[in-house]
């Protein structure tokens, strides 16, 4: 009797482990493939009213705070923003900054965990990779905001024209342009070749234009083996190349600053310092939209989930811990060098009248990440998660503007120090570019399978549990 | 056409011991260069488009304080931050005058040049700024008008130098020393400002150049201004 109620229990506890198994991980969890993708398309086709009226507002922020606003710049001048002598650029090159480094992330988060074989990641690599697009989208618009003569943009592209003259390869600006037009080609592609099988599973499953749709961008996907096999094959190339890419890119956006002589800005720590923000806020961003995709969106519950949630937080734990060895580097640095006018600013930042600035960098930053992301608990709370990344962008956005015009106002010559305040115009257009990526996600949700599909099914198949012992373990098959 | 023109290095010599920064300079600089006036509000914001300006410090501790003046322009640097960083050489070094200029109607507006310039003597067109009549009738035709959205600096009066080299060749002999003045040297009351060859020993501003008292702005950073300061004890009336 005593053995039989030993078996029974150890049966019962067992199956709990499987089903806890199962409920905490979705590779574990897995469903008919046809139902897989009916959830995903569901939740494509799936518009409420809310939807609308969200998409309404974002469109008409876009129209309105954006191309308004900046159609008024061009029309009247660069005068209408805040700008002055000698902070000659200020919140347009600040959330320029900001859209690039959360865009590099968005692709850098998912490509290298598909290198390392993360298999948390199958479930929104795709959503990291659209925020990439989008973000450049977003971010290389300032580029072009911030000129003072728009119409004559194209000056700066190499191309041979009439005056017999290329643009300056010596000058950061034109690397910026080289370096973003490649991360924005290469990152499209990157997106674009998972999406294929996606989009011919839903090409399969829709009619009418969503069928059209698909059947172009799908490019006669049949699912053959020959097609897997290159496309696998293509995915890694790219996962790997675009890692120093996304590094080497955002080093060059850092060297916009750091190869002048502009005092703070002249620092050979700028590059790794700009990549580790640019990841810190872009896993951050890519939490934010994993948590309004899943609390907003049919079926989504299912494939995003608390391990998801409990990842991330562990990388946006360690990335801010990694911004900050960074900052106490670059600030002890200077500091420890001894020039008077980088001493100067440096207590400016922190003891000005700006110092708040300053301040809510360091605590959204370092002190939040620091004092929440250890607890698992709140880790698995994605409410408490989605705030906390608020946070941490919000404290990258402050850095950026710390270091542009917080550190332009400050020059040698106490002559010439000056303050910055922001106008009506530097500030809708900034609210502008955020409508206007939010606006194309939200487009893009409804367009686009969120959800790889098939790379969520491959990795249903490649997981199973063994037997080791007393307990069982996960094993995952090679099937790449 | 093709006779080789024999490279100039222009620069200045600025005695601030003679400054009193009365801003004469500031005024004829505006009228020599078409600098429209931007208003007490907006320059008072930091957007006064001032090409040379005196900056003022005090010496000592209040009640008993002294100004010090000090006239600054663009300082033509031999090694100007300002030129590589320009995506479209709007920003170029010319070979005959050793001096930098900014080509209006190349620039696109980008203001790199401006965060780069150390002296932040770069001043940018925000608006497009009317030169109503009668204002229209004192307009140097020797100078471009410029629009809004493009850098503007001082050029130490290149269209004076041009002017003087010019005649000089019609004329068959070399340009004298003192023959070219800019608007800021002619205005200055108390000639505290000498402008001229400094690639020529003999010449008025190398030889005031060599004095013991002369410094450059910002040395060390290895830009090469070709201003050179004077400072030994006084003010002038102070």
């Amino acid at each position: 009797m005593a053995a039989e109620t030993k078996t029974l229990s150890a049966t019962h506890s067992a199956s709990q482990e499987g089903e806890d198994l199962r409920q905490e991980h979705l590779m574990h969890d897995p469903k008919p493939r046809e139902e897989m993708n009916g959830m995903v398309m569901e939740a494509m086709q799936t518009t409420s009213k809310k939807y609308w009226i969200a998409l309404a507002i974002f469109g008409l922020g876009v129209l309105i705070l954006l191309f308004g606003f900046w159609g008024n710049q061009i029309i009247t001048g660069m005068g209408v923003t805040g700008k002055r002598r000698p902070v000659f650029w200020a919140l347009y090159i600040t959330t320029f900054v900001f859209w690039i480094g959360i865009s590099h992330a968005g692709t850098f988060v998912s490509a290298i965990l598909r290198v390392f074989k993360a298999e948390f990641r199958r479930p929104f690599t795709r959503a990291a990779e659209l925020m990439t697009t989008f973000g450049l989208a977003a971010g290389a618009l300032f580029p072009l905001i911030h000129l003072g003569r728009v119409w004559t943009f194209y000056w700066m592209i190499p191309y041979p024209n009439a005056r017999w003259l290329w643009p300056n390869f010596r000058s950061p600006l034109v690397w910026d342009f080289l370096a973003i037009t490649t991360y924005l080609l290469s990152s499209t592609i990157y997106l674009y070749l998972p999406l294929i099988p996606d989009l011919a599973m839903a090409r399969d499953r829709s009619t009418g234009w969503r069928h059209s749709i698909y059947k172009l961008l799908a490019l006669n996907w049949r699912g053959t083996e020959a097609e897997w096999h290159r496309l696998r094959k293509a995915i890694n190339i790219f996962a790997f190349a675009i890692i120093p890419v996304m590094f080497s890119v955002h080093t060059i956006v850092s060297w916009d600053f750091a190869v002048s002589q502009t005092v703070g800005w002249h620092s050979t720590i700028f590059g790794p310092y700009f990549i580790i923000g640019a990841i810190l806020s872009g896993v951050s961003a890519v939490v934010m939209i994993l948590f309004i995709i899943q609390s907003t969106m049919k079926n989504m519950k299912y494939f995003i989930r608390l391990e998801v949630f409990d990842s991330l937080g562990k990388l946006v734990l360690i990335f801010s811990m990694a911004w900050a060895y960074f900052f106490f580097n670059e600030y002890l640095l200077h500091w420890y060098g001894g020039y008077q006018a980088v001493r100067d600013l440096l207590t400016f930042h922190a003891q000005g009248p700006t110092a708040w600035v300053w301040y809510t960098m360091l605590i959204c930053n370092v002190a939040i990440p620091w004092l929440t992301l250890w607890n698992r608990k709140i880790r698995r709370t994605p409410l408490a998660m989605f705030i906390i990344t608020t946070l941490v962008n919000v404290g990258m956005f402050a850095e950026r503007y710390t270091i542009i015009p917080l550190t332009l106002g400050e020059q040698r010559f106490p002559f010439d120090w000056g303050a910055y305040s922001p106008r009506l115009t530097d500030i809708s257009i900034v609210i502008g570019t955020f409508c206007l990526f939010i606006f194309l996600y939200l487009l893009a949700s409804r367009l686009i399978p969120l959800i790889p599909v098939w790379e969520v099914q491959e990795g249903q198949m490649a997981h199973s549990t063994r037997k080791l012992g007393k307990g069982k373990v996960t094993s995952v098959a090679e099937l790449e | 056409m093709s006779e080789k023109v024999e490279a100039k290095k222009w620069g200045m010599v600025v005695d601030l011991d003679l400054c009193t920064g009365c801003q004469a300079c500031v005024t004829a600089c505006a009228m020599e260069n078409n600098i429209p006036y931007t208003g007490e509000d907006e320059t008072a914001y930091g957007r006064g488009l001032h090409w040379i300006r005196i900056q003022r410090y005090w010496k000592g501790e209040y009640p008993e304080v002294s100004p010090t003046h000090q006239p600054v322009m663009c300082q033509q640097c031999g090694h100007a931050p300002c030129e590589p960083v320009c995506p479209v050489y709007a920003s170029v070094h010319s070979e005959e005058e050793q001096i930098n200029v900014q080509v209006y109607n190349r620039c696109v507006g980008t203001r790199y040049c401006a965060n780069n310039c150390p002296y932040i003597s770069r001043t940018f067109n925000w608006f497009d700024y009317p030169h109503p009549v009668p204002e229209s009738y004192s307009l140097n035709p020797d100078v471009t008008v410029r629009r809004r959205g493009v850098m503007e600096k001082c050029t130490f009066c290149v269209q004076r130098i041009r002017h003087a080299v010019d005649t000089a060749q019609a004329e068959g002999r070399e340009i004298e020393d003192g023959e070219v003045m800019t608007a800021c040297q002619q205005a200055c009351p108390t000639g505290a400002i000498i402008f001229g060859d400094l690639s020529k020993k003999e010449s008025a501003v190398s030889q005031a150049a060599r004095s013991q008292r002369s410094f450059r702005l910002l040395e060390e950073l290895g830009t090469e201004p070709k201003v050179v300061y004077l400072k030994g004890g006084g003010n002038y009336g102070g």
